[in-house]
């Protein structure tokens, strides 16, 4: 950093990849907001201004930011703070509370949670504080003092706004609502959520007292603006202190996103989903592989990167198992087979396997019942399957009934790249009936 | 509290001699003259007709002053009442009318109350004992007598003008047989004579205050006038409120106040206890001087401008004593002192009759009543032996202030100037802040002072029992009190040291304590049976968190309120911000259209219920946003201005709603918390509300009670609903119950049988609102703003009406197509105005579903999904797959596709994101690929979504 005295400098080929890496990963893993949020234009606008009316005129408002996951929804609203705290007006007056629903998972902790944010309990002084009813009216009473004019907006974000709903009889809700509709201190209430249904969960009278804002988050994303997404993901900004590395990088960048290969794979993740979250994470997987020696991306390196994002774990733990575990599992595929899904019992596949022993093995041999027992209940842990939800503990180990927690396209898949998989027992997978 | 002294005295009625006639109509008989005895006690009261009494009140200090006209009882003899005339006094006459008087009152004055909202007839039982009220021409000065139970009555009031009492003559009341009644008919009791009270300052002489507890009291002054000063926000409101509160009646202002102090100060009672009746009465003084006139601080100055310079002699005199006092000695106060040097200056500050009335009533009650008393009550004997302690010092310092005749008792009114004015000056030095405004501290001090003091005055009935306990004890105070010392544990050191304090400064501590109380009192709630029961124990913790003198404290605001933005909020800017801000659901509009006849049922029903003292219960009912709620508070606000103008008698209404308490019983507390400002925990209150809404009590208001959202106050017994409604149907309670609720026949479902027949039939619906109310809504509130074109507005309203009729959703929508309007490009052909389009685009924004475009902006995976999971329930017939079998299709379809196949866990995943967005319905997720799929939207739905691509 102390090089920057030429605008040219050329830096160390390692000094450029750690602040390619600096830069990045913090644009990755969303630890720095974009200049400007792309593609929800609109929406940003919309939020912003009501905001602004709640800092700025005062006036109470609700609105509810409703996304699938990675669809931006914290990101915009973000933003927004952002571009509206640059308002100096705004700045001195709001006061924001932030609660998450997986965090306040009932209202008294919700009630403490703004409490402290509101820097009201010093207020309180060192007394603890009391119930949750005395809680509840001290801050109603708090909010029901302001006025429209002359308090400090509160703006109250509640992230999983869902969870929010099902607090007992919506209390924290219906009075964030109903202060919000009526002329107390200026409040607005944002919620975020992933749930399109949110507002049937709302009780009625909480419902009708919620203004009906909804912003939605869905993204429209064509191909091309993903290809065009993820290029300016990875392309270094304009002031990078070596603008000739720079420079290299983003051709590569370039180069990189017209490559074939490198299309399809994207193209796979685009079908699979448009989560933002998701294409960072395959791109942070290309860069972990950027290094002094490979100061660039390579496509190996984004299929590489793929394959890891795509890779089914169940499949993969297969790949642990013993030979006896693989055929107990084959057998449980072939009763699954027999008996249409219906759940079996160790007794049942032993069996089965005993079956297999006579009739085709020829590397395999018998094993105890322990020992099968044993097997058993190792893919028992692994939850490779998984007792009938019924059946109780009473019944006897070997009779509790079992269900296979596995595809069989997994099963077949993990047999094909299994190491040193005998021929006969691939065979009885494969084949039709035991 | 009240417990306390009720148990305390009991007193008996009986009628003496025959009755004089018989009603044969009313079956009454009218009798000559009333007995009353305390319990246990040979000594005795007459109550004559004609006599001028005092009656209890909801203020037990203060109790109301009335003139006995007639006497009469039932045939059994239970019931005793009678019949008075009632006078008013200066306290109970609201401020603002108080200016009509056009001079300063007299504090012992009252009034002949000539107005008709009150019920002259009392419960003989509620007779405390005879006073003297003395009859004097406009003209005559008030006479300087130091007898404080005298009442002196000049002119009349009948709720809105003084007047010339129309014949002085006959309302005078006969020169009472024996000399005025509570002092010279009861002679002051053998332990009180002087030769006792002389011993005791003379024994006090000796020890000088530690100028260690003489700092403290002063730097508790100090916070106590910070907190105070700092909260002056909070003061003025109370003033105004108390002002406001004055205005509805007279009794009610007193009540007003001491809920008030209660609320602010639930510690203070025990404090009070410590502190000696002599500090308090003063305090009372005070107190009725601030509140018959906020005009105090002149008085203070004016009176002694010798006291300051008698404080500045006396500072320094108790500084250099300290330094070897011994911390026994701290103890005595130096009332000597005191007393020696402002005897001389004799301001003849009126001494009011309330300070007199315990001592009074103390007399009368003989030597062996503290005894009795302290049999009576395990409570006063059980006590901790701290507070016998300092009970006795006090008491012989009472004991002899008893004697009104000495000039130390006269002069303490102003004995207790000095003690203020040198905390004043010390206040100054500590703090230059405050020696800026040297006023207003004090001001705001007095404040703080008047607030508790009405504290205070209850506080004396108790007080005047702990003297008489101790009175006994008095002699043997010296080697009781070190003894005791000894025994007290380190921590206990503190406390005593804090005593000492107090006995030395008594009033300046007190009063500093209080007030820092007061500050600090309404954020801890207390319970109230809490406080008075734990005696002296509970009020160390306060002291004990002291900050070392001199530092500042931080202020603490009784209540908590947002803090207040530095920019003013910006005013509306053109005619759509304008537009928006009187279509925002909180503004509240000038009156209610479409509800008239809503309003006028209610309006009526409330009506006749307050004007006939009765109660009742009305029901209503209606989907939300239709104005049940607007409606009732509408009706409240006529009622109470047909009330402020003397239309219909004063009433008090309260509101609670069951969605902002966390448990259906708090009901009680809050109902018990708007009606008196205590503070109890729910069963208490219940309890206290029983017995508020079953006895019967002089001069009650109606109490209009609005309960929203009713059937959140549902418990399994019903008892809350089953109270509410029982309550109004007692004879004396006057209440009129409002409970609104979303469903029709919510009486029907919920309640059980005895709940819903004592709800009774008044019901009422809103019903959802027309389209063409709602645009008569929308009309009213823009009021004449033209921003919307017609068919805009009929469009929005008929859109609202035919979906739910919620005037809140229209609201919404308007303001919504305001917003569209002013950020869609300006077009050429508009009129600037809200136009369809911009409405048709507010209603698409909030009532068309987004599921629809969810699925379009869908991956192709998850919409594959969505098709694989269509193509399964076909499969099945079923609306129900697992996700395995879905997935098998979903691999199919990704062949047809000609996609790469996925993977369990890619399918697994899209299946989930739909999951989150609940288009499809998951089983958790740890069941894996056995979890069921169902479609939260309709197949139709989907397949119309995904047709298009």
């Amino acid at each position: 950093m102390s090089k920057r005295t030429a605008k040219d400098a050329h830096l160390p080929v390692g000094e450029c990849v750690t602040q390619v890496q600096d830069i990045l990963r913090q644009r990755l893993c969303h630890q720095r907001l974009p200049d400007k949020p792309e593609g929800v234009e609109s929406q940003h606008r919309h939020l912003l201004e009501l905001l602004k009316r709640t800092a700025i005129h005062g006036e109470s408002n609700s609105v509810l930011i409703v996304g699938p996951r990675g669809a931006g929804k914290t990101m915009l609203l973000k933003c927004v703070l952002r571009d509206l705290l640059e308002d100096k007006e705004a700045q001195k007056s709001l006061l924001q509370v932030h609660l998450n629903g997986l965090l306040q998972t009932d209202d008294r902790i919700a009630l403490k949670e703004i409490t402290r944010q509101l820097h009201l309990e010093n207020v309180v002084g060192d007394k603890v504080f009391g119930s949750f009813a005395e809680n509840l009216g001290f801050l109603l009473e708090a909010l029901k003092k302001g006025d429209r004019s002359s308090s400090r907006p509160v703006l109250f974000i509640l992230d999983e706004f869902d969870l929010f709903a099902h607090h007992k009889n919506q209390t924290l809700l219906y009075n964030l609502f109903d202060v919000s509709q009526s002329a107390q201190a200026p409040i607005a209430v944002v919620g975020i959520t992933c749930r399109l249904d949110v507002l049937e969960l709302l009780e009625k009278r909480v419902k009708s007292r919620f203004s009906h804002r909804q912003i939605h988050l869905l993204s429209s994303l064509t191909f091309t603006q993903y290809l065009e997404r993820v290029r300016t993901q990875l392309s270094l900004p304009d002031g990078f202190p070596d603008s000739r590395f720079a420079q290299d990088w983003n051709d590569g960048v370039k180069t990189l996103c017209g490559d074939k290969s490198v299309e399809e794979v994207l193209q796979r993740h685009y079908n699979s989903s448009k989560d933002v979250r998701s294409l960072h994470m395959l791109l942070m997987l290309c860069l972990s592989r950027v290094s002094v020696a490979k100061p660039a991306i390579k496509p190996a390196d984004l299929l590489e990167a793929s394959r890891l994002c795509f890779a089914d774990a169940k499949a993969n733990m297969l790949h642990g198992l013993s030979i006896l575990e693989l055929c107990l599992i084959i057998a449980m595929k072939h009763l699954n087979d027999v008996y249409e899904g219906e759940p079996f019992n160790h007794q049942m596949v032993h069996n089965e396997f005993k079956k297999f022993l006579q009739r085709k093995s020829n590397s395999m041999y018998n094993f105890e019942q322990p020992v099968i027992l044993k097997a058993f209940e190792h893919l028992q842990q692994l939850e490779l399957i998984r007792p009938v939800d019924g059946s109780s503990a009473k019944t006897q180990r070997e009779y509790q009934l079992m269900r296979l927690m596995l595809d069989h396209s997994q099963i077949m898949e993990a047999l094909q790249k299994y190491p040193q998989c005998p021929t006969d027992v691939k065979q009885w997978a494969m084949s039709a009936f035991g | 509290m009240k417990y306390f002294t009720r148990l305390r005295v009991r007193r008996v009625y009986k009628w003496r001699g025959e009755p004089l006639s018989f009603n044969r109509k009313l079956k009454t008989f009218e009798y000559g003259s009333l007995v009353i005895s305390v319990d246990g006690l040979p000594r005795t009261t007459v109550i004559n007709a004609g006599q001028h009494i005092l009656i209890e009140g909801e203020d037990e200090d203060n109790p109301y002053v009335a003139k006995v006209i007639r006497l009469f009882g039932d045939e059994s003899g239970k019931q005793k009442k009678a019949v008075v005339q009632w006078f008013v006094r200066v306290s109970e006459v609201p401020l603002s009318k108080l200016k009509l008087l056009g001079r300063e009152p007299h504090p012992q004055e009252i009034f002949l109350y000539q107005g008709r909202s009150c019920d002259d007839e009392v419960n003989a039982e509620s007779i405390l004992r005879p006073v003297q009220v003395k009859h004097l021409d406009r003209a005559a000065p008030f006479p300087d007598s130091g007898d404080k139970d005298t009442l002196f009555v000049k002119l009349s009031w009948d709720s809105k003008t003084f007047r010339e009492l129309e014949s002085a003559a006959p309302v005078a009341s006969p020169p009472p047989p024996t000399p005025p009644l509570p002092k010279p008919s009861l002679p002051p009791s053998p332990p009180r004579s002087p030769p006792t009270a002389a011993p005791a300052p003379a024994r006090r002489a000796l020890p000088t205050p530690d100028p260690a507890v003489m700092r403290r009291a002063a730097s508790g002054e100090v916070r106590g006038g910070r907190a105070t000063a700092s909260a002056g926000k909070v003061g003025v409101t109370e003033a105004e409120s108390l002002h406001l509160a004055s205005r509805l009646s007279a009794s009610k202002c007193s009540s007003a106040r001491r809920r008030k102090a209660i609320a602010r100060t639930p510690g203070v009672r025990k404090k009070l206890q410590l502190s000696s009746p002599e500090a308090t009465t003063r305090q009372d003084i005070l107190d009725e001087d601030r509140a018959s006139e906020m005009m105090l601080a002149q008085r203070l100055s004016s009176s002694p401008p010798l006291t300051l310079r008698l404080t500045h002699s006396l500072t320094p005199l108790r500084k250099a004593g300290a330094a070897t006092t011994p911390r026994a000695h701290r103890l005595t106060p130096l009332r000597k002192a005191h007393g020696a040097a402002v005897t001389a200056e004799d301001t003849a500050v009126p001494l009011e009759p309330d300070s007199r009335t315990p001592s009074a009533r103390d007399d009368s009650t003989s030597p062996q009543q503290g005894d009795e008393t302290e049999a009576e009550l395990p409570t006063a004997s059980g006590r901790t032996p701290r507070r016998r302690n300092a009970t006795p010092r006090r008491n012989s310092s009472s004991s002899r202030g008893q004697k009104a005749s000495t000039p130390s008792r006269q002069t303490e009114p102003n004995q207790r100037e000095p003690g203020l004015t040198v905390l004043i000056e010390e206040d100054n030095e500590n703090s230059p802040m405050l020696s800026a405004a040297a006023v207003t501290p004090r001001s705001s001090k007095r404040k703080s002072a008047q607030l508790v003091s009405s504290r205070i005055r209850k506080q004396l009935n108790l007080l005047e029992n702990l003297q008489v306990l101790n009175s006994d004890g008095d002699d043997d105070e010296d080697e009781f009190v070190p003894s005791k010392k000894e025994l007290q544990s380190s921590s206990d050191e503190e406390e005593e040291e804090e005593e000492g304090a107090l006995e030395s400064d008594e009033e300046e501590e007190v009063l500093s304590k209080k007030s820092r109380r007061a500050a600090a009192g309404s954020c801890t709630p207390r319970s109230k049976r809490k406080t008075t029961s734990t005696s002296a124990r509970t009020p160390r913790k306060t002291p004990n968190k002291k900050i070392p003198p001199g530092t500042p404290r931080t202020p603490r605001h009784a209540t908590p309120s947002i803090p207040s933005r530095s920019l003013p909020a910006r005013r509306p800017g053109n005619v759509l911000e304008e537009a928006r801000a009187r279509l925002h659901v909180s503004s509240v509009p000038e009156s209610l259209p479409c509800r008239e006849q809503e309003f006028q049922d209610v309006y009526s029903f409330v009506e006749s219920k307050i004007v006939d003292g009765t109660g009742g219960c009305m029901y209503i009912s209606g989907v939300p946003g239709t104005g049940k709620t607007a409606t009732v508070h509408e009706v409240m606000r006529c009622l109470q201005h047909a009330a402020d103008v003397d239309e219909i008698p004063p009433f008090h209404f309260i509101e609670i709603n069951g969605m902002k308490m966390t448990d259906p019983h708090q009901a009680y507390v809050q109902i018990l918390q708007n009606l008196t400002g205590q503070k109890a925990t729910a069963d208490h209150a219940a309890a206290l509300l029983e017995k508020r809404f079953s006895s019967a009590a002089p001069r009650k208001e109606t109490t209009v009670l609005l309960v929203d959202e009713l059937d959140l106050l549902w418990t399994r017994k019903q008892n809350v609903m089953y109270n509410l409604f029982d309550w109004p149907t007692r004879r004396h309670a006057r209440l009129v119950v409002l409970t609104i609720a979303n469903t029709m026949d919510l009486p029907e479902r919920i309640m059980i049988n005895r709940v819903a027949s004592r709800l009774g039939l008044t019901r009422m619906s809103f019903q959802p609102y027309s389209f063409k109310q709602l645009q008569q809504i929308i009309m009213s509130r823009l009021n004449k703003v033209k921003a919307f074109e017609e068919d805009a507005l009929q469009l929005v309203s008929r859109k609202v009406a035919a979906l739910s009729g919620d005037a809140r959703r229209c609201l919404d929508i308007c303001r919504r197509a305001t917003e569209i309007c002013e950020h869609s490009p300006a077009d050429p052909f508009s009129t600037g105005l809200v136009g369809m389009s911009h409405v048709m685009e507010a209603l698409n924004e909030m009532f068309s579903s987004a599921y629809i475009t969810a699925i379009r902006c869908a991956s192709l995976q998850e919409q594959l999904f969505l098709r694989a999971v269509i193509a399964e329930f076909r499969r099945l017939g079923l609306e129900e797959a697992t996700f395995q079998q879905v997935f098998v299709q979903h691999r199919a379809l990704c062949r047809v596709e000609g996609l790469q196949p996925v993977s369990v866990s890619e399918g697994l995943a899209a299946c989930q994101r739909l999951g989150a967005c609940r288009l499809l319905l998951l089983e958790p997720s740890r069941l894996g690929v056995l979890q069921r799929v169902r479609l939260n939207v309709s197949q139709d739905d989907v397949l119309f979504a995904l047709k298009d691509d």
